[in-house]
């Protein structure tokens, strides 16, 4: 792919993953780079997700759900086209906790692609990588239609 | 203000957990409530747009499931496990089985292993039919076992 092509690229998936997602939507998520068979993410520290009062960290839930949707971002990235995938499993180990007022950033590579089934690895931080939040494995399985054909198809 | 601590053992107490969810922005925010009886433990999400994975096929979002479970897990730890502090996420696995449609969810937590730092827990949620789980997870809390009622 050449830059312009990665440029749009990354557009429809910002627009395809984040934009018309809600969830993703609401906490915050955008997307920084995209690469080959990876991506970055980085979602904004809020006081609406905020999981203890007292220390104003943010919920562990919300790095699943940012976990979850950026290791789905690597598996499009790898397939290079918007396709359905599914997640069949996801684990997350908590290393710490987020610290409050500051950004998230999530990197996502899939690192094994088959035809039916994806392997992910994540990894959540703070400023770096060395402040890390949490790791994650999760595997997806992958659908022969593309992402926008479902409804379609079932019809 | 009243502290987090003064929430947790009133709830526990009463089994009302409405003031401290109150407390906790995040579980506002995912529309989440707990409710233990007889033995039970038992959360749920309520359905709104934000927690919409596909709105084309109709289906929640699978990190909005996650967070579901891992909060009625923390729950459960709080209400059986008598520690004061909220209780710390190990580490979560999720296995999604179904899709979830736009419908509330429910949550069962049960706690396998309640050791003296260390709870494990398993996970069952679903919708409309229990039998159909929509996602299941395993999941282990930390919790301090300096700060319980007992100590």
């Amino acid at each position: 792919m050449s830059d312009p092509q990665r440029a749009a690229f990354l557009a429809m998936v910002q627009k395809h993953l984040v934009d018309t997602v809600p969830h993703n939507h609401a906490i915050g998520m955008k997307l920084v780079e995209l690469g080959v068979d990876s991506c970055r993410f980085t979602i904004p520290y809020s006081e609406t997700l905020v999981g203890n009062p007292e220390t104003g960290v943010m919920h562990g839930g919300v790095i699943t759900a940012f976990i979850d949707a950026a290791c789905g971002a690597a598996v499009i990235a790898a397939l290079k086209g918007l396709r359905r995938v599914a997640t069949l499993d996801l684990r997350i180990d908590y290393m710490r906790p987020a610290a409050p007022r500051r950004e998230i950033t999530c990197h996502a590579r899939c690192y094994r692609l088959t035809k039916n089934v994806a392997f992910t690895r994540a990894e959540a931080y703070l400023d770096t990588p060395e402040e890390l939040v949490a790791t994650a494995a999760g595997t997806f399985a992958i659908f022969d239609e593309p992402a926008t054909a479902r409804k379609e198809a079932q019809k | 203000m009243t502290s987090l601590r003064d929430l947790v053992q009133e709830a526990r107490a009463t089994s009302d957990y409405r003031a401290l969810i109150e407390a906790i922005p995040y579980a506002r925010f995912l529309g989440f409530s707990f409710e233990p009886r007889e033995g039970e433990l038992l959360g749920r999400m309520a359905f709104a747009q934000h927690v919409v994975g596909n709105a084309r096929v109709g289906a929640l979002h699978g990190g909005a499931l996650g967070a579901l479970m891992e909060l009625t897990g923390a729950f459960a730890v709080l209400h059986e496990a008598e520690a004061l502090t909220v209780p710390k996420t190990i580490n979560i696995t999720v296995e999604y089985l179904r899709q979830a449609h736009f419908e509330d969810t429910y949550c069962r937590a049960e706690l396998v292993r309640k050791g003296r730092r260390v709870v494990n827990v398993r996970l069952t949620a679903w919708q409309s039919d229990e039998k159909k789980p929509v996602t299941a997870a395993v999941a282990h809390y930390l919790i301090d076992p300096g700060e319980t009622t007992a100590g």
